[in-house]
């Protein structure tokens, strides 16, 4: 297989129209302006459409429209833009539509930067819009698993009707690494017999809509939501650890700083000081009972949640964690990242002081 | 070979698609003329990238007595650049080294100052990587050439081989872009001037003319 370079926005791209994206609608913002681009270009080529919207709202509409006729299709845009696209999810999560979203965040809140950030994980893993909803949130630290998780993406999508949400930080969408595009196996899915593509012979017409007025079928359909929640935690939870054998201070990170953390944990461990990794890769679900499994090792010592942000993964750090070892904090935000010298006296300083 | 010799002429200008290291090799030409004790300045034209530019590189490039030019918010996708991009083009004791946008868009800026840079002793470069699907055959490679010539209305002068594969790069890849930019050469008439690799291939590539380049534009946990 062939090793190229691609840009992570150009990567994402190209991975939805490999999964049978086949339509895409977005609103330029950046840094994920590639994507759109590189749609605009391949994706007529590829037999699809492509819209460039009049604003964010039209496009995640846009989405819920195609994906209720059964086309897989997709939307992406930066922290501000996905804000917009929020109503859109929580109508498509209630409609059961399968469909996928593409954040590669920046500083924040409102406006904010243009420089990476991870400051949308609170709206991402605890639902952005409205009502009782999930959306599967996969989390790439590297451009080859952002090809990677952006095709499964759709067939996350497909198996359980649902939106799915691939969560990059601005890194992920702006830089270069090699990659090779995979031989996939995809899912076994359900035939779409519920998409509203025309009666043909069916014996009823398919209908969409997330009205539900009355209150018990409205309660009713929600649990047959949390029904499939439920499945997603079981199924869908994915993380990976590095250097975590031995760890006593394990650094809790996803996406790009995770990587930051691995040199940090490199070079700490030259030091003497036992430091890894865990990196979660879907942020919902999140991996909870692998990293309680960890908290109760007798060697590990303290934990260090990093981030390019202010705390909200340390929620769910925390939630896991609990009372079993100390957790500690670093983080940057508004589009800063965070330097590896940081992240190692930061870690450093916290094993120290649990040893 | 010194920089001075395998690049004469006083203004370079560096262009190519997104991805084929531009900057990279921006940033190493602009230390190498330093060092060999031309008045340098490095002028960062990237207005459609947001991230990985030469200006990132100001306090080593600075250090190194490269002036650097640029806008001065660096973190904002503003097209604007600063009145200073003029000095250097008409300061005829300065070396200027003008790190270009990706693809014809991003070339689109040199437009402006085509009437002056027609003026001047320049050179413009044209950088391939075999290793960017995008630019991978010699005539996607001279399509995008050619395009950047249509707008920019100046007609490039030498192609630079720098195939990489980021950190992964061997000797393998720069061989490949080796013959990508032999067949682009045949293709457009434009010589091959030399190929970009990290110093550490040099010994491995003994039969190819070597600009010896040494990573500047890390990522962040590099």
């Amino acid at each position: 297989m062939k090793r190229e370079i691609w840009k992570g926005s150009e990567a994402i791209a190209e991975a939805a129209i490999r999964a049978g994206c086949r339509c895409f609608f977005g609103y330029p913002i950046t840094p994920q302006n590639e994507i759109p681009e590189y749609m605009s270009l391949h994706m007529p080529q590829s037999g699809g459409v492509f819209v460039q919207a009049e604003s964010e709202l039209a496009a995640v509409n846009m989405v819920y429209g195609a994906a209720a006729s059964g086309v897989r299709a997709m939307t992406s845009s930066s922290s501000p833009g996905v804000s917009l696209k929020q109503e859109g999810i929580s109508y498509m999560a209630a409609c059961q539509l399968p469909a996928v979203i593409v954040n590669v965040m920046r500083g924040g809140p409102g406006l904010g930067s243009i420089q990476p950030a991870q400051g949308d994980y609170f709206q991402a893993t605890r639902g952005g819009g409205n009502g009782d909803y999930r959306t599967v949130t996969l989390a790439p630290a590297n451009i080859q698993e952002a090809a990677d998780l952006t095709q499964e993406a759709f067939d996350i999508a497909d198996q359980y009707r649902n939106p799915v949400v691939v969560l990059a930080d601005g890194l992920i969408g702006q830089m270069m690494e090699p990659i090779v595009w995979k031989e996939r196996t995809p899912r076994k899915l359900p035939e779409k017999t519920w998409a509203a593509c025309g009666r043909g012979d069916r014996d009823h017409s398919n209908f969409i809509t997330s009205l539900l007025i009355d209150a018990p079928a409205c309660e009713a359909h929600n649990l047959e939501l949390a029904k499939k929640y439920a499945e997603m935690e079981k199924n869908e939870c994915r993380w990976e650890e590095i250097l975590l054998e031995d760890a006593e201070v394990v650094i809790v990170a996803y996406g790009t700083p995770s990587r930051v953390a691995q040199t940090a944990a490199e070079n700490l461990r030259k030091k003497g000081v036992k430091a890894g990794v865990f990196r979660p890769v879907t942020v919902w679900p999140y991996p909870y009972a692998r990293l309680r499994e960890i908290a109760c090792r007798e060697s590990v010592k303290v934990f260090l949640d990093v981030e390019m942000s202010l705390g909200q993964m340390l929620d769910d750090v925390n939630l896991a964690v609990g009372e079993r070892k100390p957790v500690r904090f670093y983080g940057r935000c508004g589009g800063a990242i965070p330097h590896v010298s940081e992240v190692e006296r930061a870690a450093e300083e916290a094993w120290k002081e649990a040893k | 070979m010194t920089a001075l010799e395998r690049f004469p002429r006083r203004l370079t200008l560096v262009t190519g698609h997104y991805g084929t290291g531009k900057t990279e090799f921006s940033v190493n030409l602009a230390l190498a003329l330093a060092a060999e004790g031309a008045r340098t300045a490095l002028v960062d034209l990237d207005i459609v990238n947001p991230y990985f530019c030469s200006r990132e590189r100001r306090e080593l490039l600075e250090a190194a007595g490269v002036r650097v030019v640029a806008a001065p918010l660096s973190g904002a996708d503003v097209p604007a650049l600063p009145a200073e991009v003029h000095a250097v083009l008409e300061d005829r004791t300065v070396r200027g080294v003008l790190d270009v946008g990706g693809d014809p868009s991003g070339a689109r800026v040199l437009a402006r100052f085509r009437l002056r840079i027609i003026k001047e002793d320049y050179q413009l470069l044209y950088v391939v990587n075999a290793c960017r699907p995008e630019v991978s055959t010699a005539e996607r490679a001279a399509a995008y050439l050619r395009a950047i010539g249509d707008v920019t209305g100046l007609a490039c002068t030498g192609l630079v081989n720098n195939s990489h594969l980021c950190g992964e790069t061997a000797p393998r890849e720069i061989r490949e872009g080796a013959a990508l930019a032999e067949e682009v050469s045949r293709m457009t008439g434009i010589p091959v001037i030399c190929h970009a690799a990290e110093a550490r291939f040099q010994d491995r590539l003994g039969d190819l003319d070597v600009f010896p380049m040494e990573i500047r534009m890390k990522k962040p946990w590099e």
